[in-house]
């Protein structure tokens, strides 16, 4: 077989296309089809949606508002419990939390589109920057939130709503952590992300300090030592390792920092685009950056994943959206070498089972996939090579921040939240129900 | 297949759906659609004397809608016919040639007095229209002229201008009743005292459908003001059905024929006017807010309908369930029923809970052994029904009756034998002797 030299280059798709490829996943209701939604909703008693719901939003209760037209009220009753509402109207796998939860499931297997409802709720609101909340009286504490993505946004605007002062670190240049860096490009169109960042920001009292990186520009023992309270919310700024052979091989790339890119790009066919991918993981990391690979234009794109569908981090809904976007998943292999093949790679891999006692074990012979591109999507944990010394004295478990059920870290006066802590579920929505829970909790500990 | 021939009157039509007297029926050209499309017969729209009323030259419905818009009640300011007399009359003769096994009535609306009705009607029935309908209903504009509702609610009018029709007209006249009245049986009873040969009802109810959020004037307006319109389509037929059963049920007007207008929309709601005591229906609203091809579903259905109840024709329904209605001081208070939630249907909203909880008798459970899950507590249950009334899915709940043991809410036996409030201990004015049924029984 003739070696094939890697196949790396921008501009596969014209811009229309790109643009095509890239538009809304999901377009917003229009107001009839909101009305003839809303009243699909049955108003049940202790409804099981909000009780699904992490930040355990009202939803009959914001629903009945758009009913009545009353968006603005239906915008606050969502916005109140969980202020990326409209993130987490784009963003979240309501199949598995809400929607799964709606009674209508029973009725007809059909359930009410909560999160389109609340997409059409809150889009005036940013789109206008209708001011919803107040602060309180100045309280004179001043509290340092490590992190600008979910967890500390949502911690740092409950904390400003309940009338203290906030400062947030942040690693990268712009806050909204990985909305702004991470999540699928046509889950949250026109920029969304910083719309939301400024809303959030116009409640006023919060200041966002950006490019200081704790354990590199700060210390925790200086934070603890300036402020009345501080709130980690630093995400996870490591990506776990294939542990294969290889793995810094030009071409072997962390879905994630491609991700970033694909985010931050004006212009999307500049991007380098492999003609054949091979991404690893099952995971939503690992499903985003599979089909906008093949919406960048590659021709080709695998996914290997060492366990079954049931297994896969990614829900059902992202499974279907992946093999509908034409990429093939295959289930229990896993990757155990890679090799540069004149440019290109050479991924061997073997067939996966579970021992009898539950184990994965390799078995059969190794096969041989190519790609130009590799992803490696198998997950993130705490960077624990860089904070060193800042998470001494934090109690962890598997690499991640042990807190207790108001968000306290084993550290006093410290508090935690989003990925960064151990026992989450790795979505923008828990990020931002752990942020709200420490600010209360916080702003409890700083009146006593 | 069941025959819907209808006769009303000795009046015959191929189905006993009529078009009420509204716009549908305004002109020829209307009521030959309505016709080629299968409708038994029309009301001609109302006609008054020359020169015609005018019309506002805005707004004349507006609708009380769903969220998906689907029209529940509509509201009307229009007035009587606004086209010269002669002209409504040419075209009625044509449309009664052409149309010969249609029932073609001719609804009048004249002043009150009788050398008016005398100079008109003979002329109106020159043109071989089947029968006068006399419109004492609409209840905005004309009455303000002393015509319409301001006759209608005064049951002597009622009875003098129907006196004076019959005096002057050969064919048959039926009397349109306002709902606009605290009791419909006074009116019923005067038509017949003038010689109606039938009454129709209702006409529309007095309504304002809302204000504009924007300018908090009422809505609609004719440039920035408006006048209460006249309320019709499905939000009115419960209250349509009970003045029909009451002058169905009524010793004195049980005999007056009777065609039953507001809120048709299908059959079914045919099947409640027909079975309350109505002989015919007429329909408007379903036909402005549908087109006339509604006529299909009201035919078909019907047909169907009777033959699954072994019906041969309509006049076998007629009154079927007006025995079954009666006044409260003469129902079984011995009767018990419970809720029962078929746990398999159940889809968990528990709409039931809260509102029996929040409202009713704390009758529902919300949860078993810690697993959301609703009940009936059959010891708190007073079968008001509200539960049913609530549930979203079909037949999940359902009324029980109670036979025989204990209710276990009073913790008393089931009495076999029924006893009403006439009876009642807890009552004054009780009968001593033993329950007492409608005088009629
Ligand atoms: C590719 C991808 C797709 C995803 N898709 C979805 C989805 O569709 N739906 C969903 O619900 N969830 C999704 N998630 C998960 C979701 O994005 C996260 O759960 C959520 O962003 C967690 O919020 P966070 O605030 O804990 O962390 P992050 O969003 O990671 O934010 C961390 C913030 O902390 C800053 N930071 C990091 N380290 C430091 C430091 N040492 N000092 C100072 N600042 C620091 C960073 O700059 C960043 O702003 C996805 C994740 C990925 C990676
Ligand atoms: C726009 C409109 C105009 C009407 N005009 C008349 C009329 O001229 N004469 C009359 O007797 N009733 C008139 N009505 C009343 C209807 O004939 C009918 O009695 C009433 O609308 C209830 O029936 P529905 O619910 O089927 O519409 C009118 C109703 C509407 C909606
Ligand atoms: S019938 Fe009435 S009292 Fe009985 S359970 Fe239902 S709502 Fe409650």
């Amino acid at each position: 077989m003739a070696k094939p030299a890697a196949d790396i280059r921008p501009n596969r798709l014209d811009k229309a296309e790109i643009d095509k490829n890239f538009a809304d996943l999901h377009p917003p209701l229009s107001r009839s089809e909101a009305l003839i939604e809303a009243d699909r909703c049955y108003f049940c008693f202790d409804a099981p949606c909000t009780t699904a719901c992490p930040t355990g939003i009202d939803i009959p209760g914001f629903i009945q508002k758009i009913r009545s037209d009353n968006v603005r009220g239906s915008a606050q009753t969502i916005l109140r419990e969980n202020i990326m509402g409209g993130m987490c109207a784009r963003v979240c796998p309501t199949e598995v939390l809400c929607e799964e939860a709606c009674v209508r499931n029973t009725h007809e297997d059909k359930p009410v589109e909560i999160g389109l409802l609340q997409r059409y709720a809150t889009d005036p609101i940013f789109k206008n920057g209708t001011q919803l909340f107040q602060r309180a009286e100045a309280s004179g504490k001043t509290v340092a939130v490590v992190g600008g993505g979910p967890a500390g946004l949502s911690c740092a605007h409950r904390l400003a709503m309940l009338g203290h002062q906030v400062k947030v670190f942040n690693r990268d240049s712009k806050p909204g952590g990985l909305n702004e860096y991470g999540i699928a490009a046509y889950k949250t169109v026109d920029d969304f992300a910083q719309h939301e960042v400024d809303y959030i920001l116009s409640i006023g009292a919060i200041e966002v300090r950006s490019n200081i990186e704790l354990g590199v520009d700060v210390t925790l023992a200086e934070l603890r030592d300036e402020y009345d309270a501080v709130f980690l919310g630093i995400g996870l700024g490591s990506v776990n390792e294939l542990g294969i052979e290889n793995e810094d091989l030009p071409g072997v790339e962390n879905a994630i920092d491609y991700i970033a890119d694909l985010r931050q790009a004006d212009d999307k066919s500049a991007l380098p685009v492999g003609k054949s991918v091979v991404v690893v993981g099952g995971g939503m990391t690992a499903i985003d950056i599979a089909v906008q690979s093949k919406r960048l234009g590659a021709e080709r794109v695998d996914i290997v994943y060492r366990r079954g569908p049931e297994q896969m981090g990614a829900s059902k809904f992202e499974q279907n959206l992946a093999q509908t976007n034409g990429v093939t998943i295959h289930h229990w292999v896993a990757p155990t070498g890679l090799r540069d093949d004149d440019g290109a790679i050479t991924i061997d891999v073997r067939k996966t089972e579970l021992d009898e006692n539950g184990r994965l074990k390799l078995i059969g012979e190794t096969a041989i996939m190519q790609a130009d591109i590799v992803f490696k999507a198998i997950g993130q944990r705490l960077a624990a090579d860089k904070l060193g010394a800042e998470l001494e004295g934090l109690k962890l478990e598997r690499g991640k921040i042990v807190v207790d059920e108001s968000q306290a870290t084993s550290i006093g006066g410290v508090w935690a939240g989003g990925d960064c802590v151990m026992g989450g579920d790795d979505l923008t929505v828990s990020a931002v129900q752990h942020g709200k829970i420490a600010a209360i909790a916080i702003d409890r500990h700083l009146r006593s | 297949m069941a025959d819907l021939t209808s006769e009303f009157l000795g009046i015959s039509s191929p189905n006993p759906f009529w078009l009420a007297s509204a716009p549908p029926t305004d002109k020829a050209y209307n009521v030959n659609r309505a016709f080629e499309a299968g409708w038994g017969g029309a009301v001609w729209k109302t006609l008054g004397e020359d020169p015609p009323i005018v019309n506002v030259n805005g707004p004349r419905y507006s609708a009380l809608h769903s969220n998906d818009r689907r029209v529940i009640g509509f509201n009307n300011i229009e007035l009587i016919t606004d086209r010269p007399l002669q002209v409504n009359l040419d075209e009625i003769r044509q449309i009664k040639r052409d149309w010969p096994d249609r029932a073609l009535v001719v609804s009048v609306m004249l002043p009150m007095n009788e050398e008016t009705w005398a100079r008109y009607v003979p002329m109106i029935e020159d043109t071989g229209a089947d029968a006068f309908e006399l419109n004492f209903g609409c209840p905005h504009g004309m009455s303000e002229r002393g015509m319409g509702a301001a006759v209608g609610q005064v049951p002597e009018y009622i009875q003098m201008a129907t006196e004076w029709c019959k005096k002057a007209a050969t064919v048959p006249v039926i009397v349109k009743l306002t709902p606009n009245v605290t009791n419909i049986v006074p009116p019923a009873k005067a038509a017949q005292d003038g010689g109606a040969d039938a009454v129709s009802l209702i006409n529309t109810i007095n309504s304002i459908m809302r204000v504009n959020y924007d300018t908090l004037t009422m809505f609609p307006t004719t440039d920035g003001m408006g006048t209460h319109g006249g309320y019709c389509g499905e939000a009115v037929k419960p209250i349509a059905l009970n003045m029909v059963a009451e002058i169905a049920r009524n010793a004195e007007t049980s005999r007056l024929p009777i065609s039953g207008i507001g809120g048709v929309t299908n059959w079914r709601d045919a099947v409640d006017f027909l079975a309350l005591g109505a002989s015919n229906v007429q329909v408007c609203t379903a036909a402005m807010v549908y087109g006339f091809k509604i006529i299909d579903d009201l035919t078909d259905g019907l047909s169907t309908f009777l033959d699954d109840k072994g019906m041969r024709s309509v006049a076998e329904l007629v009154g079927k369930a007006v025995p079954s209605v009666t006044d409260w001081q003469y129902l079984n208070l011995n009767h018990v029923e419970k809720a029962h939630i078929d746990q398999d249907l159940c889809i968990e909203c528990g709409r039931c809970h809260i509102v029996c909880e929040d409202t009713s008798h704390q009758a529902i459970t919300n949860s078993l052994n810690g697993e959301r899950h609703f009940e009936v507590i059959d010891d708190e249950c007073v079968g008001c029904n509200l539960c049913v009334s609530v549930c979203p899915v079909d037949s999940c709940i359902t009324m029980q009756p109670v036979t025989e043991g204990i209710d276990a809410r009073t913790g008393k036996p089931i009495a076999t034998e029924k006893a009403n409030w006439t009876t009642h201990p807890n009552n004054p004015m009780r009968i001593a002797n033993g329950p007492s049924g409608p005088k009629d029984e």
